[in-house]
């Protein structure tokens, strides 16, 4: 009954079970969005189908006083209004945990479990009965359940009335259709349970300087203030909210009041091969551009990417990983376009990557992003994924520093032109791998030709061995340069012989799953990478370690096989703790991996086992 | 002799356009094509039509994407940028360069294998934006440099060097062009020297997509008895539809034509084609009537080429109009007025509060 103690005071899970496309996202939002205004914290995770309507979707809401944003592990409070997961939905509560249902039909199947408090409402029927209209009926349900989990939650009305009220600014009528149902709802619940649920929601004062943004959004609105002007893409989930974001944003905020005009281009591409394309093209000619896409759309790019590296032509992709492989799960995540990134096209290719752990950073990273693609002139691939892009997390607020100005990188004006007795595209003037560029337009001795075929340092086409080396050793000069110029890993910890390494959004998983080792007895040193090329401190952090654990979200270890290529770490050292399953690794899948290769826990899954 | 650099020397007595520059100022490097391809006579009516028009080299992008005609663009222009895309893929390179600049001339060179197969896709769609770009196809109906495998504008019928017979309908670009909405569509001959410069010329003037497919005979692996793309069948084939001639701005009408015998269609920046009839009535601005006389000559296994369809209003569903996109180029406007600072994020984040 350890869900039910009063030690569970704003510390729950709860999980909405319902149909996609009957509108349950906004009951959702508002229960998450009311408890963030209590001061609670809260995570707000969306399991949604590949579909448009009529498929199973989950809503889990995470509050944790002390500041978790993963997924714990375990379910509290479901609410379970799809007929069709009723029997899993039931299965995921934990035991002493509650269930609450539509009561309007029977539904035997609930009666399967005594340990868990089941709490009937009749939904349809309250909406019936004082609502008109199959769609209106359906869509008040939704509230109806928010109202219901207000009053078991201890959740104020008037905050979830003070947030429809912004909602629906221009629809004053739907404030108190939304509010009648929301206390049908309430009421049914005071008057027939007894609320607040033991684990309920107490006002606090933990959310004060935070936003609830998703990383789409975020990495969108790093785009425009890194003042970039060109985005061109092609939708693919998740990826197609960013683009969406950014174009909203420029709406807002690029278009000249008086003439219209609009101070960027959005172009919607033929296929994700014309997207990069139109990326290459726009960044080559001096605009800050970008796209936005998912693994099949990696796979696609490629040859372009290869393009990029080799030519030097900056680029900036942000790739909201999705579960592969081909067309995999389009709605679940994964990080499992790591190696795919990395090494992006043919021949000896690298590429510059940045892993955002959430939103905050992929507001900052966004920006980081165009400021390295145009010093290195090569294509950076912020790494992102579905858990942070497409779900809302509790963010500090974003600050930003009015002092920034775009780094353009070695770029000749034409006064500088002017005073060369010629241009060479590809030469090392200052010996940190960087050659000079120059923009069409500007001067005719600036002039070169941009290739992806063999080319020698003065950009001259060539099928010469050495002439090719020259280049191409150059770009590795270019690479270790790198290096000291992306984000540094970050590493925080006592000081152990145990180690344990991870990447983009595993780390709210880790970072909890630390505290819980640590009040266990086991204490870890932690590093999260946070790009790539690695950093020195990565190669110091595992030859530090005795062990080192290696936390990502992929079936193959990719995180992992990139630290033994890029590193001298002893691949025995490495002790891969691999989650896959589509939904966003939890705390608890990450303790027991942990626990289990330390204490050496007989029958325990290995490391490696999938979890839930 | 490709080996050799090409000599820089300009004789003083070579006549000089409007910036004071001789013909030799728009040439390039030299060309490593087989002696004899009809890309090298391309590549010199680009030169004569970009001297002509006195364009700033550094106001000139260049862009290809794989294969013999790909190559062409070092080859002409020394002062201009030059974008060698991989295969298939220049459109999207020139939607991405013209959106971040759209003061500078883009011209596109292409071969049939680059635009009709690899490329297909991208070609449509860089017609539907209405792309202000010269999208040359340097047509020989084979492919050069994998050593003559028939393309996707291979006719019925015509024979490879190696005897096999192309039994596969071609796609036409003419036909796709003007189905697809260009605004500028032509059709020339790398032979005919005299009906391509002002082609050129007016393609690059015309604001909005234009289309210029080049018959350009391959002298290596398609110009032999039984093809339909050789020099031989080009020549006896061609039927030219109207005769275009390319009216500078600035320059003064020297020519007068009798009434009836010319027509003068204005571009967006004030210079002028005036069409003289050929050999039958022909409206170049009837994109149906256009259509029509492409597939009539092409059943009769001809090719109709000169200036086929022109919208002079063209321009008004151009990228950029459509776009609303400032006259200043997006890559030069200033920092500020693309960031809304920290008092801008401010209020952005209200709402997720």
């Amino acid at each position: 009954m350890a869900a039910c103690t009063p030690s569970r005071i704003n510390d729950f899970t709860l999980k909405i079970a319902t149909v996609n496309g009957t509108g349950s996202a906004s009951a959702n939002t508002l229960l998450m969005k009311a408890i963030f205004r209590s001061g609670v914290p809260v995570m707000g995770k969306n399991f949604f189908p590949s579909n448009i309507q009529g498929l199973p979707t989950w809503y889990e809401i995470r509050v944790s006083r002390d500041g978790h944003l993963a997924r714990s592990g375990s379910i509290e409070l479901m609410v379970a209004l799809n007929p069709e997961t009723y029997a899993r939905d039931v299965r995921e509560v934990a035991p002493g945990g509650y269930l609450l249902y539509d009561s309007t039909w029977p539904r035997p199947v609930l009666l399967a479990r005594t340990d868990i408090t089941v709490l009937g409402v009749p939904l349809a029927q309250l909406c019936n009965e004082n609502f008109t209209g199959v769609r209106t009926r359906i869509l008040m349900k939704n509230i109806c359940y928010a109202g219901a989990l207000a009053a078991l939650l201890n959740l104020d009305l008037e905050r979830m009335r003070e947030l429809l009220t912004e909602t629906y600014a221009r629809k004053p009528q739907l404030i108190e259709s939304n509010m009648k149902a929301l206390k049908l709802g309430f009421e049914y619940a005071r008057a027939h349970f007894a609320c607040p649920l033991p684990f309920a929601l107490e006002p606090m004062d933990r959310t004060a300087g935070h936003i609830m943004i998703d990383g789409n959004t975020a990495a969108a609105l790093g785009c425009v203030f890194a003042g970039a002007t060109v985005a061109a893409w092609y939708p693919i989930t998740p990826s197609t909210s960013l683009m969406d974001a950014f174009k909203g944003f420029c709406e807002r905020l690029r278009v000249d009041p008086q003439s219209g005009e609009k101070r960027f281009a959005f172009i919607q591409a033929e296929d994700e091969l014309a997207a990069i394309g139109m990326v290459l093209g726009a960044s080559w000619n001096g605009a800050r551009a970008f796209t936005a896409t998912s693994g099949p759309g990696i796979s696609l790019m490629g040859e372009f990417l290869g393009l990029a590296y080799y030519a030097e032509v900056p680029a900036v992709l942000f790739d909201i990983q999705r579960v592969g492989p081909s067309t995999g799960m389009p709605t679940r995540t994964q990080q499992g376009d790591l190696l795919a990134c990395a090494y992006a096209s043919h021949g000896d290719t690298r590429q510059v990557c940045l892993y955002p752990a959430n939103p905050a950073e992929c507001f900052t990273l966004a920006v980081e992003a165009f400021d390295l693609a145009e010093r290195l002139q090569t294509p950076v691939l912020v790494v992102s994924d579905l858990d942070i892009g497409m779900n809302d997390w509790m963010c500090p607020q974003f600050q930003w520093d009015d002092a920034y100005r775009p780094d353009r990188g070695k770029i000749l004006g034409r006064a500088e032109i002017e005073k060369l007795e010629k241009f060479h595209r590809y030469l090392d003037p200052q010996g940190d791998g960087i050659p000079w560029r120059t923009l069409p337009g500007v001067h005719p001795k600036g002039a070169y030709f941009t290739r992806g075929s063999g080319h020698t340092q003065f950009g001259t086409y060539t099928e010469d061995s050495h002439d090719y080396q020259v280049v191409l050793d150059r770009l590795m000069k270019k690479w270790q340069t790198a290096k000291s110029r992306v984000p540094p890993a970050l590493i925080e910890g006592p000081g152990c012989e145990v180690g344990l390494v991870s990447i983009g959004s595993s780390d709210s998983a880790v970072r909890e799953a630390l505290a819980l080792l640590a009040a266990d007895g086991i204490a870890l040193d932690y590093l999260r990478v946070r790009a790539f090329p690695f950093g020195e401190e990565v190669e110091r952090f595992l030859a530090e370690h005795r062990l080192v654990f290696v936390v990502e979200q992929n079936r193959d270890a990719q995180l992992r096989s990139l630290l033994t290529l890029e590193t001298g770490v002893e691949k025995a050292k490495l002790r891969s703790l691999l989650h896959y399953s589509g939904l966003p690794v939890s705390s608890h899948f990450i303790v027991e991996g942990v626990q289990a290769e330390l204490r050496g826990a007989s029958g325990a899954a290995r490391p490696s086992a999938v979890g839930v | 002799m490709t080996y050799i650099t090409k000599p820089k020397l300009t004789h003083p007595s070579l006549p000089q356009n409007a910036l004071g520059m001789t013909r030799r100022a728009y040439e390039g490097a030299l060309s490593t094509l087989c002696a004899g391809c009809g890309h090298d006579s391309v590549t010199a009516a680009i030169v004569e039509a970009c001297w002509r028009l006195a364009l700033e080299p550094q106001n000139l992008v260049k862009l290809s994407g794989i294969g013999c005609s790909s190559k062409t663009t070092a080859y002409f222009v020394s002062g201009a940028h030059g974008f060698n895309a991989v295969h298939g893929r220049m459109p999207s390179i020139a939607t991405g360069a013209n959106a971040a600049n759209r003061r500078l001339a883009y011209i596109g060179i292409s071969g049939d294998g680059d635009t009709l197969s690899i490329g297909l896709g991208q070609f449509c769609h860089a017609i539907r934006r209405n792309l202000d770009m010269l999208y040359l196809i340097e047509n020989n109906g084979v492919y050069g440099l994998t050593k003559g495998q028939f393309s996707a504008s291979a006719d019925i019928g015509s024979r490879a060097k190696k005897g096999e017979v192309n039994r596969q309908p071609p796609i036409d670009p003419v036909l796709l062009a003007l189905d697809l909405g260009a605004t500028f569509v032509a059709r020339g001959f790398s032979g005919d020297k005299q009906q391509l410069v002002p082609l050129i010329e007016a393609g690059l003037q015309h604001r909005g997509f234009a289309l210029i497919d080049i018959l350009s005979p391959c002298v290596t692996f398609n110009d032999h008895q039984g093809s339909t793309k050789s020099y031989a069948y080009t020549r006896e084939h061609d039927e030219p539809a109207v005769q275009a001639d390319f009216v500078p701005r600035e320059a003064p009408i020297l020519v007068e034509y009798a009434p009836g015998e010319a027509r003068e269609i204005a571009l967006h920046d004030g210079s002028r084609v005036v069409l003289r009839k050929a050999a039958e009535a022909y409206d170049p601005t009837d994109r149906e009537a256009a259509g029509a006389a492409v597939k009539a000559r092409m059943a009769a296994g001809e090719y109709l080429t000169g200036l086929i369809y022109l919208d002079p209003e063209g321009g008004s569903g151009e990228f950029h109009a459509l776009n609303g996109t400032p006259q200043e180029p997006l890559n030069s406007l200033p920092f500020e007025s693309l960031c809304p600072g920290s008092t801008g994020l401010q209020k952005v984040l209200g709402r997720y509060r």
